[in-house]
């Protein structure tokens, strides 16, 4: 098997906040290969962006290492690590904030391709701009050449973000929250076009999103990694997850989601927590942090002992005492299981 | 008025709005946020007010309480309202008048109001604070209240009462919210993207809350969402506004399985649905309109698959086209069913 492009070992990423350690992101290991694509999904305060942002380089882990291309990369040299970020390309979430409003688009695009060396010259430079924007579906380009960020639309914008990251024409692509900000009826069309930049350009895809319905139709062909509380719950494909979630959280998310159809909706099957509260990231319960709410909850178990992220089935890992009996695992060290 | 849900019954109007016009000066021109709006609440059922940003839903939630921000000017339109069988426009109270229609009998939660706690108050006194300027203030008896509304959305009142804003979750003081809203007993409610920003745990459980206050306290109300699933979910009725106009209302079944407006349709297609297979996704092209120059005839012509020279000249009226379904569309009769990509 060749070397996965992204692979993380065993990291975490703490911050400290007032003398009290925040443990932002608790041990979490998974690998990508080249042109594949996988989702962090969880709620607020999961872990999913720090962990974005620790694939990009932009944070430094705690713990453990993350690689590109088999290379730890804060111990590559100079060389070596400015590959790596030209190859891992992040787009924000907000749309609004990550483009300088007092630069053109055509300045925003060109910036980068002339600070690589990408182009010869000012003309190439215009028709490597213009074949991005067409790229991104933005047309025609020249008429959003003289244009200023506030002039465009939250769609177009975004659409003007994907562009800057293609043109250091990167490997990976990281992509927090890509379509949250927008509307519904731009949504699908920003959706349709990053699968189809996927498709195309083969880029290999961490897609980072809290709605699950958005990871299931950019993922379907890849994989949904679930985060609660910093760790990573559950990571299966796409198919399986959805229509056969292994862990509790999963299962409870997917059942909470309030479904655009209403026959759908109001049938739904909903599992019922043992508490509706998220604990705090200052006190995480011990064991299993999701144990305070989870309906399979089993006392001397999950309240003692951590489950670690293990394969139930091919493409199925979960992180459950109580799924992994169902498979006749135990998750549980031969010596504290007496 | 009759309304289906399976068989007819007879309901009173609560609030009629008629031939409402909210337009806002600005450098260019008029922005006519909300165009020659009519509707009616029946007593008791929950209507969704659903469309993207700058559809002007919020402007017309915000008209119905008279919230406006100063430089909107409401060009025309009367907003009734209802009870014991006496009548008044809203539009014309006197300001002691719009202070009692205001929370007693109509409250509206705000978009984003779970962070517009006076941060200095416990919850305890925003209860009181707002029974008081409503002129109650017998304090224990608004703490006996207080108490048990915040049992009713699923709170701990020990614990809540005596908290600032800032130690509760965005969940549970979007619960308290309710509580507070529901304080004066008013016959309508009016919500702005009540769970929006929120996890989907969290929303959950606002869902649910929402569900069983309704069931007990029977109140009125008007839901303002960019999210169809939550209409989906909780609402009796869905209204899709486009560019300051109701272009559908319907009952809500209606409305997710035969609508009979291109935007409803193209709306209800954009959302992935997370349980039920993959189905094709189909995007509306192009973006909202200027509403300071609205195109010429349907403001949706543009983007409209279905838009003939008729839709590019005359302004469709909202026409009836099924059981209690309105839909403002020349070409209604040909949007039978799910347009193929």
């Amino acid at each position: 098997m060749s070397t996965p492009i992204i692979e993380l070992a065993g990291v975490s990423r703490t911050f400290e906040q007032r003398r009290k350690i925040v443990k932002a992101v608790d041990n979490v290991s998974f690998s990508v290969n080249e042109g594949d694509v996988i989702c962090l999904v969880g709620e607020s305060g999961c872990g999913k962006t720090t962990t974005g942002k620790m694939v990009s380089g932009l944070l430094r882990p705690s713990s453990g290492e993350v690689r590109y291309r088999g290379k730890d990369i804060w111990k590559m040299n100079k060389e070596e690590f400015r590959e790596y970020r030209l190859a891992v390309q992040l787009i924000h979430q907000d749309p609004y904030a990550s483009l300088n409003p007092a630069h053109t688009i055509y300045r925003i695009l060109s910036a980068p391709l002339i600070h690589h060396k990408l182009v010869q010259d000012e003309n190439h430079a215009r028709e490597r701009v213009r074949e991005l924007m067409r790229t991104v579906e933005i047309s025609p380009p020249d008429d959003f050449f003289d244009k200023y960020p506030h002039q465009l639309s939250g769609g177009q914008r975004q659409r003007i973000s994907v562009a800057r990251a293609l043109t250091v024409n990167p490997s990976v692509i990281v992509a927090d929250e890509a379509v949250s900000m927008v509307d519904v009826s731009i949504r699908i069309s920003l959706l349709a076009m990053l699968t189809k930049l996927m498709r195309d350009l083969g880029v290999t895809f961490i897609f980072i999103t809290h709605d699950l319905a958005v990871a299931k139709y950019f993922a379907w062909e890849g994989r949904i990694a679930v985060m609660y509380l910093g760790r990573m719950v559950e990571l299966s494909r796409t198919p399986e997850l959805i229509n056969n979630p292994q862990h509790p959280y999963t299962n409870a998310l997917l059942s909470a989601i309030p479904e655009a159809d209403p026959r759908l909706t109001r049938t739904k099957e909903r599992i019922q927590l043992r508490s509706p509260d998220v604990p705090s990231l200052l006190n995480l319960p011990p064991g299993c942090t999701f144990h305070t709410r989870c309906p399979l909850y089993e006392e001397g178990l999950c309240d003692v002992h951590v489950p670690q992220l293990q394969e139930l089935e091919p493409g199925v890992d979960v992180a459950c005492h109580v799924a992994a009996r169902r498979h006749g695992i135990s998750l549980v060290g031969e010596t504290s299981n007496r | 008025m009759t309304i289906n849900d399976g068989l007819l019954v007879m309901t009173k109007t609560v609030l009629e709005v008629d031939n409402l016009s909210v337009e806002f000066p600005a450098r260019r021109g008029l922005v006519k946020a909300v165009r020659n709006v009519s509707f009616q609440l029946y007593e008791g059922e929950a209507l969704a007010l659903i469309g993207e940003s700058g559809s002007g839903k919020t402007t017309l939630g915000l008209s119905l309480v008279r919230l406006l921000p100063k430089t909107a000017r409401i060009r025309e339109g009367r907003i009734l309202y209802r009870k014991d069988g006496e009548e008044q426009d809203v539009l014309l109270l006197s300001r002691e008048g719009l202070r009692a229609f205001r929370w007693r009998e109509c409250a509206m939660v705000f978009q984003g109001a779970q962070n517009a706690f006076n941060p200095v108050l416990r919850i305890e006194d925003q209860f009181i604070d707002t029974a008081r300027a409503h002129g109650i203030r017998d304090k224990d008896k608004v703490r006996a209240e207080a108490r048990e509304l915040l049992r009713r959305v699923h709170l701990d009142p020990d614990r809540v009462l005596k908290s600032f804003p800032h130690e509760l979750s965005g969940g549970m003081r979007q619960r308290v919210l309710i509580a507070l809203g529901l304080l004066l007993k008013p016959q309508i409610v009016i919500l702005d993207e009540p769970t929006t920003a929120l996890d989907i745990l969290t929303q959950r459980s606002v869902i649910e809350v929402l569900r069983s206050v309704r069931d007990e306290f029977k109140f009125s109300l008007i839901f303002i969402s960019h999210d169809l699933s939550l209409a989906a979910e909780l609402a009796d009725r869905v209204a899709t506004v486009y560019a300051g106009k109701i272009v559908e209302i319907g009952n809500v079944f209606d409305i997710f399985e035969k609508p009979r407006h291109p935007y409803t349709q193209g709306l209800t297609q954009t959302v992935p649905t997370v349980t039920g297979e993959l189905r094709e996704l189909i995007s509306i092209p192009g973006s909202p309109p200027d509403l300071i120059e609205p195109p010429k005839g349907c403001a949706f012509n543009p983007r409209c698959p279905y838009a003939s020279e008729r839709c590019r000249q005359e302004q469709p009226p909202l026409e009836e086209v099924g059981d209690g379904q309105f839909a403002a569309c020349w070409n209604w009769r040909e949007i039978t069913e799910r347009k193929p990509l």
